[in-house]
């Protein structure tokens, strides 16, 4: 449970003011509802570092996809199915 | 093993290895605080590529580890009131207590529920006016964030039904208090890039700087991991003592300053005990005066006596890098995965339970070939 997760923003959902903004981020396919507050400049189809429901990071795609693919081989992403 | 073709660069991984081999003239003892970065370090076999003279000792860095007896039997107690939901990460509910661990307590009728994120426990509460949540917010300067948002939120949404049973650790202390340590046998420290994502690296140089030692950021996939221990043996065969980033890519020297903020906003530094470590002043994160409204603790008036830790677990000595697992006279034998006896042999990311999974297949290619 302590790694970040990279997953890319598909729609932002919520956005209360200028700082609370709400996401639908996608991990691989598993979709997660994601608070954006930490990553003001993130947009739609950023890559974004995520842990426990809160965007910590924008990452780069390629970067993404390589952690992501890592992260999946070690069995880390199971916490996403909770 | 693996084979080097799956790693995400197999030519750096050869380059890395190979340079460490040609760098290396002395004992070097280094440890890698994070519980993500020993589950790599061991599932992948670097362990094993490493020159003989490099000993790799693993750290408090899996909250799941370092939460103690005592907390636990706090969240056990709040999951057996009467109309009370508790929350938790998944990893939490197998460590044992001093009489029982959560998932005995849900088996016992406890309403407890596993979540991904501290902020569905507050939409959890709003869909449950008639109950109190509380969600067990452990973790890292990582999760910390996530926990102070969720009561950010809470308090913004008027919603009052919820509150968090803070166990919070910090890095930065527990590695003082390893390296102040007399039996202390570490030269060298990797440091856990996502903690860093958040702080940014300033705590580090006074450590540095205090004990001479090499403290290198550094990310948990092998190409960093290796990349990391040859940054801190460089320096150390130098006589060097600096603050380096390995993990550029994820980790600013400042961190991100909204999760900062964030933090403070919710949390004070507070006296955390560790367990198998004890009592680390300023070392953990506590739910401050101005929203104590949603400190379980507070809420629920709670008081426990403080409970002991189980002798015969030596978890203590192994993240303090004085003993390796297998010199656990329980490792493996009173002590599995499936009943442990102490923590690092609950999570994947605790020392103990790494060696179990990963070692243990290992020998047993060995011998095979
Ligand atoms: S093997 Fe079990 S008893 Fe021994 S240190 Fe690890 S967790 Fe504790």
């Amino acid at each position: 449970m302590c790694l970040a997760i990279p997953g890319k923003i598909l729609v932002i959902t919520e956005q209360l003011d200028d700082t609370f903004r709400k996401g639908k981020v996608s991990f691989g396919g598993i979709t997660k509802e994601i608070n954006l507050f930490m990553v003001p400049e993130a947009k739609v189809g950023d890559y974004v570092l995520v842990h426990v429901g809160v965007a910590i990071n924008v990452v780069d795609e390629e970067e993404a996809k390589q952690t992501f693919n890592y992260l999946k081989q070690m069995g880390e992403v199971e916490e996403l199915n909770e | 093993m693996k084979f080097l073709s799956e790693y995400r660069d197999p030519e750096l991984v050869k380059e890395y290895v190979e340079e460490l081999h040609r760098i290396t003239t002395k004992p070097w003892t280094l440890m890698e605080i994070c519980g993500g970065q020993t589950h790599s370090l061991v599932k992948n076999g670097i362990l094993d590529m490493l020159p003989e003279k490099i000993t790799m000792v693993h750290g408090p860095g899996c909250p799941v580890c370092v939460t103690s007896v005592s907390v636990i039997d706090e969240a056990v107690f709040l999951a057996e009131q009467p109309n009370t939901i508790l929350c938790s990460f998944g990893d939490m509910l197998r460590v044992p207590g001093s009489k029982k661990s959560l998932l005995e307590a849900k088996a016992e009728g406890a309403d407890i529920r596993i979540l991904y994120s501290p902020l569905e426990a507050v939409e959890l509460a709003k869909q449950n006016p008639d109950k109190h949540v509380v969600f067990f917010a452990v973790g890292f300067e990582t999760t910390a964030p996530a926990n102070a948002l969720s009561v950010i939120h809470a308090a913004q949404q008027k919603v009052t039904n919820y509150s968090i049973l803070a166990s919070h650790v910090l890095v930065p202390p527990a590695m003082e208090a390893i390296l102040s340590d007399d039996a202390n046998l570490i030269d060298g420290f990797l440091a856990a890039g996502h903690v860093c994502t958040i702080m940014g690296m300033e705590e580090y140089y006074p450590v540095a700087e205090k004990y001479k030692i090499p403290i290198i950021v550094t990310g948990f996939e092998p190409v960093d991991l290796l990349q990391g221990i040859l940054m801190a043996v460089k320096q150390l065969e130098n006589n060097e003592y600096k603050v380096e980033n390995q993990y550029v890519r994820s980790v600013l020297r400042e961190g991100n300053r909204m999760a900062q903020d964030t933090i403070h906003k919710v949390f004070e530094v507070s006296d955390r005990v560790w367990r198998g470590i004890g009592a680390i002043p300023q070392s953990g994160y506590e739910v401050n005066d101005a929203y104590k409204q949603y400190n379980a603790r507070f809420r629920f008036a709670i008081d426990i006596p403080f409970a002991e830790e189980n002798k015969e677990c030596i978890s203590g000595d192994i993240m303090k890098g004085l003993k390796k697992p297998r010199q656990c006279p329980n490792f493996g034998i009173k002590c599995k995965p499936e009943h442990p006896l102490g923590a690092p042999m609950v999570s994947s990311e605790g020392a103990c339970a790494a060696y179990y999974h990963y070692s243990f297949n290992a020998m047993e290619e060995n011998i095979a070939v």
